[in-house]
C-alpha cells in the first residue's frame, strides 16, 4: 500500500534577486512498512526534502500525497498538526529539552496532541514507550545524565509517542560511536520490522543507508537512482537526465 | 492544550533558571509591594480623617445667621440677629431630610469652682439634640438634661473632659456646683473624651447647658458682641444678682418704641435670638436634599422675596471632608504613580528577559514546532510564562508591601487599612503587565519558522 507520494516536487529558495533551485523535480513513493535512506552528500538537497517529506515546508511546486491526499498546499497549522499525528522526527543532535527528566521529555508532544490524554495516560503511556525502548530505569534522569545513545532512544520515544505513520530520521547515528550506531540502526530495523513503521534514513553514509532495503541515492536536487539493498543500482528512469 | 498543563510548562521552564526568574520579577514585587504599601496607608489616612470628622458630627448642616453691611463695612457673621428657635422647630418640622436641630447660643467666660477659674473654649447652649448630632451622646458620668430644663431655663450644665480635669482634679463632678459668669449651675453629667478636632481645637474644653440658660442667665448678647473687655465693663456697672431669668445687661434688639409708635405700627415683639442652629441629616446624601428644604423653610418664615438674598447661610462639612480627602488622595496618587513607573520599568525588565529566553530557547521552539505545535501553542506558552512571572511578582509584592505596611504601622503607630481592592488591583495590574510585556516576546516567538529554529545555534 502506497503511504506518500512526491510528484514533481520542485523547490526554489528566493534570496533576494537571486533564485536558488534546490530541489528541480523529485519523484518517488514509499510504501507501507519500508524502511528507507535518502542518501546524498552535503549540499545534494537531501535536508530540504526532508524537510517537505516531514511537513515543516512546503514544495514551491509539485505535489505530496499522503495517504492519497494532497498535503502540499496545507497552512502551517495544518502541517502542525499533520506532524503531530503522523510523523516523528527523529535529529542528529538529538534536541531533547535539557534539565527536563526523560519521561517529561517523551510525553511532550502530548500535550499538543489533539486527543487530550489526562496527565495520568499522557504518564502512562510514556513510561511503555520508554519501557520499550529499553530506558525503564532512566526515566526520570535529564539528558545530561544520559548517554548519547540513550539520549537518542529517548528521543526515538518521543518521536513515537504519538502513534505516528512515519518515522524521519535525520542522521540519527551522526553524534554516536560506531557501536552505539549499530543499535540505534538495529532498534530501526527491529521497530520496522515488528511493528511496520515505516521509517526513512536520511544519511550521507553508505554504510548506515545500507541498513534500509531501499536506498534512494539524491544528488544535485534530482534522484540519481535506487538501490534495493544487495542490487546493483538501477537507473531512475524520471530522475535522471 | 489546557491551561493547566501550559501552566505547569511555564513553572518548569521558571524553575529551570530561578536566579534569573528572582531578578526578572524583582522589578514586578517593588512595584506592586508599593503599590500596596500606599493604598493601605493612604486609605489609613483617610479613615483617620473620616473618623476624626465624625468625631466634630458627620452629617452637620450648620445655619448661621447673614452679615450685616452698612456702607460697605461689613459686620462680620451673626452681626444680623435672624435666627430664632422657632426657626429651629419648623425646620425640624418641615424638612424631613432634617433629622435633628438645635439652637445654639454661645458664650465665652470664665467659669469658677472653689478656688479654680477656667476659661472653657466652648459655652455652649442647646437642646439635648445638640448631643446627638455631634454623635456624642454616650456620657462618662451622668446624665443629659432634658428638654424640660431647656424650657425652664434650669441651671444644669455638662462638662467635657478637659474642664472636669482643671476645676475638680480627679473628684467627680456631679452634683457640684460651678459658677458661670456668677450664675450657679449643677453639673449632671460629664462626656466622654471626643480629642482634638480637626483644626486642633480640643472638643473636651466645653460646658453644654440649656440654651435658654445660657441665653437668659448668662450670655445675654449675641455672638456680634464679642468684645470681653466691653461686656466686662458692662458686667462690672450692673449689680448681677445671681439667678435673674432676664439679666439687665442683656440686649435689646430693637429700639425702644415710643408708645405711639407701637400704637401705630404693632408689631409682635422677637422674643429671642440664637447664634446659629446645627442641624444633621441621617445620611450624608441627604446633605443636599437638607440644605434646600432648609433654604426653603427659612426664607419663608423670614419673609424674603424671590429676588432678595437670604439672610442666613448654610454651610456643611462636606466642603471641609473634600479638602481634606483631596489633599490625602493627592499625596497618594501621587505616590501610585511613582509606584506605577517603577510596575512599568518592572514590565520592561519582564519583556527583555523574555526576549533573551526566547532567542536562548529558539532550538526548544523548533523542535515544539516539528513535534505539531502551531503557531498559537507557542504564542501561549510564552506568554503564560511572563504571566506566571509577574503573577509571582505580584503575590511576592502583596506580601511585602503588606508587611511593609504593618511595619510602618507598628514602629510608627500611622493608620494603616487592608484594601481588598487595592489587591485585586495588584493581581490584575500584574497579569496585565504579563500580558502586555509577554506578548510582543511570545509573538516573537511564534513566528519563528521551524527549520531555522531547529537549526539555530
Amino acid at each position: 500500500m502506497q503511504l506518500l507520494e512526491l510528484k514533481d516536487i520542485y523547490k526554489t529558495y528566493f534570496l533576494g534577486d537571486i533564485d536558488v533551485p534546490v530541489l528541480k523535480g523529485v519523484s518517488f513513493t514509499i510504501e507501507k512498512g519500508e524502511l528507507v535512506a535518502l542518501m546524498g552528500a552535503s549540499g545534494s538537497g537531501k535536508s530540504t526534502l526532508m524537510n517537505i517529506l516531514g511537513c515543516l515546508d512546503h514544495p514551491t511546486s509539485g505535489q505530496y500525497l499522503l495517504d492519497g491526499h494532497d498535503i502540499s498546499h496545507l497552512s502551517a497549522d495544518g502541517r502542525a498538526l499533520l506532524r503531530n499525528s503522523r510523523i516523528g522526527f527523529v535529529f542528529q543532535n538529538f534536541n531533547l529539552l535539557p534539565r527536563t527528566s526523560a519521561l517529561d521529555n517523551v510525553m511532550m508532544p502530548l500535550s499538543y496532541s489533539t486527543e487530550h490524554l489526562s496527565d495520568h495516560q499522557a504518564r502512562q503511556r510514556s513510561e511503555e514507550m520508554l519501557n520499550r525502548l529499553g530506558l525503564a530505569d532512566r526515566m526520570n534522569h535529564e539528558p545530561s545524565q544520559l548517554s548519547g545513545g540513550q539520549q537518542q532512544r529517548v528521543a526515538i520515544a518521543r518521536s513515537l509517542i504519538n502513534n505516528p505513520s512515519i518515522l524521519l530520521a535525520d542522521e540519527p547515528t551522526g553524534n554516536l560511536d560506531s557501536h552505539t550506531s549499530e543499535e540505534i540502526l538495529h532498534l530501526f530495523q527491529q521497530l520496522n520490522k515488528e511493528q511496520g513503521l515505516t521509517i526513512i534514513l536520511v544519511t550521507h553514509d553508505a554504510a548506515i543507508a545500507h541498513h534500509a532495503k531501499r536506498i534512494i541515492r539524491i544528488s544535485d536536487g534530482l534522484i540519481e537512482g535506487e538501490i534495493k539493498t544487495d542490487e546493483k543500482i538501477i537507473p531512475d528512469a524520471g530522475g535522471v537526465k | 492544550m489546557r491551561i493547566y498543563r501550559t501552566m505547569s510548562i511555564a513553572l518548569r521552564a521558571l524553575r529551570r533558571n530561578p536566579m534569573r526568574a528572582t531578578l526578572t520579577t524583582l522589578g514586578i514585587i517593588i512595584g506592586i509591594a508599593a503599590v500596596i504599601a500606599m493604598m493601605e496607608i493612604g486609605n489609613g489616612a483617610s479613615a483617620a480623617i473620616q473618623k476624626s470628622i465624625v468625631s466634630m458630627g458627620s452629617n452637620m448642616v450648620m445655619i448661621q445667621p447673614g452679615t450685616a453691611a452698612s456702607g460697605g463695612v461689613s459686620f462680620g457673621a451673626g452681626s444680623v440677629m435672624t435666627l430664632t428657635p422657632q426657626d429651629c422647630e419648623d425646620i425640624l418640622q418641615q424638612c424631613h431630610a432634617v433629622q435633628y436641630a438645635a439652637p445654639i447660643v454661645q458664650a465665652r467666660t470664665q467659669v469658677i469652682y472653689g478656688n479654680k477659674n477656667w476659661v472653657p473654649f466652648y459655652i455652649v447652649g442647646s437642646t439635648p439634640a445638640y448631643l446627638n448630632i455631634r454623635n456624642w451622646t454616650e456620657l462618662a458620668e451622668g446624665d443629659v438634661f432634658t428638654d424640660k430644663d431647656v424650657r425652664n431655663a434650669n441651671k444644669v450644665c455638662l462638662v467635657g473632659n478637659t474642664l472636669a480635669r482643671e476645676l475638680f482634679e480627679g473628684v467627680s463632678p456631679i452634683g457640684k456646683e460651678i459658677r458661670i459668669k456668677n450664675v450657679s449651675f449643677k453639673v449632671i453629667g460629664v462626656l466622654t473624651v471626643k480629642g482634638a478636632n480637626m483644626m486642633g481645637m480640643d472638643q473636651d474644653d466645653i460646658v453644654i447647658a440649656p440654651w435658654t440658660s445660657i441665653k437668659y442667665r448668662v450670655s445675654g448678647t449675641s455672638l456680634g458682641n464679642v468684645n470681653q473687655s466691653s461686656a466686662a465693663s458692662t458686667s462690672s456697672t450692673t449689680v448681677n444678682s445671681l439667678s435673674n431669668l432676664y439679666p439687665s445687661s442683656s440686649l435689646s434688639l430693637y429700639p425702644t418704641q415710643s408708645t405711639t409708635q407701637a400704637a401705630d405700627t404693632p408689631q409682635p415683639i422677637r422674643f429671642a435670638n440664637v447664634d446659629s442652629i446645627l442641624t444633621s441629616t441621617a445620611a450624608t446624601e441627604n446633605i443636599p436634599l437638607a440644605i434646600k428644604q432648609v433654604t426653603a423653610v427659612l426664607r419663608e418664615r423670614h419673609h424674603i422675596h424671590p429676588e432678595e438674598p437670604d439672610d442666613f447661610s448654610i454651610r456643611d462639612m462636606t466642603e471641609m471632608v473634600k479638602t481634606f480627602t483631596t489633599a490625602t488622595s493627592l499625596m497618594t496618587n501621587l505616590l501610585l504613580c511613582v509606584a506605577l513607573i517603577s510596575l512599568v520599568v518592572g514590565g520592561v525588565g519582564i519583556m527583555n528577559i523574555m526576549l533573551v529566553s526566547v532567542t536562548e530557547r529558539t532550538r526548544e521552539i523548533g523542535l515544539r514546532m516539528s513535534v505539531g505545535a502551531r503557531g498559537r501553542d507557542i504564542l501561549r506558552q510564552f506568554l503564560v510564562e511572563a504571566i506566571v512571572l509577574c503573577l509571582i511578582g505580584g503575590a511576592l509584592g502583596i506580601l511585602l508591601g503588606h508587611g511593609g505596611a504593618l511595619l510602618v504601622k507598628y514602629f510608627k503607630h500611622w493608620p494603616v487599612e487592608t484594601s481588598l481592592t487595592a489587591i485585586i488591583a495588584a493581581v490584575l495590574v500584574s497579569v496585565s503587565i504579563g500580558l502586555i510585556f509577554g506578548f510582543y516576546p511570545a509573538w516573537k516567538a511564534s513566528r519563528l519558522d521551524p527549520i531555522e529554529a531547529l537549526r539555530y545555534e
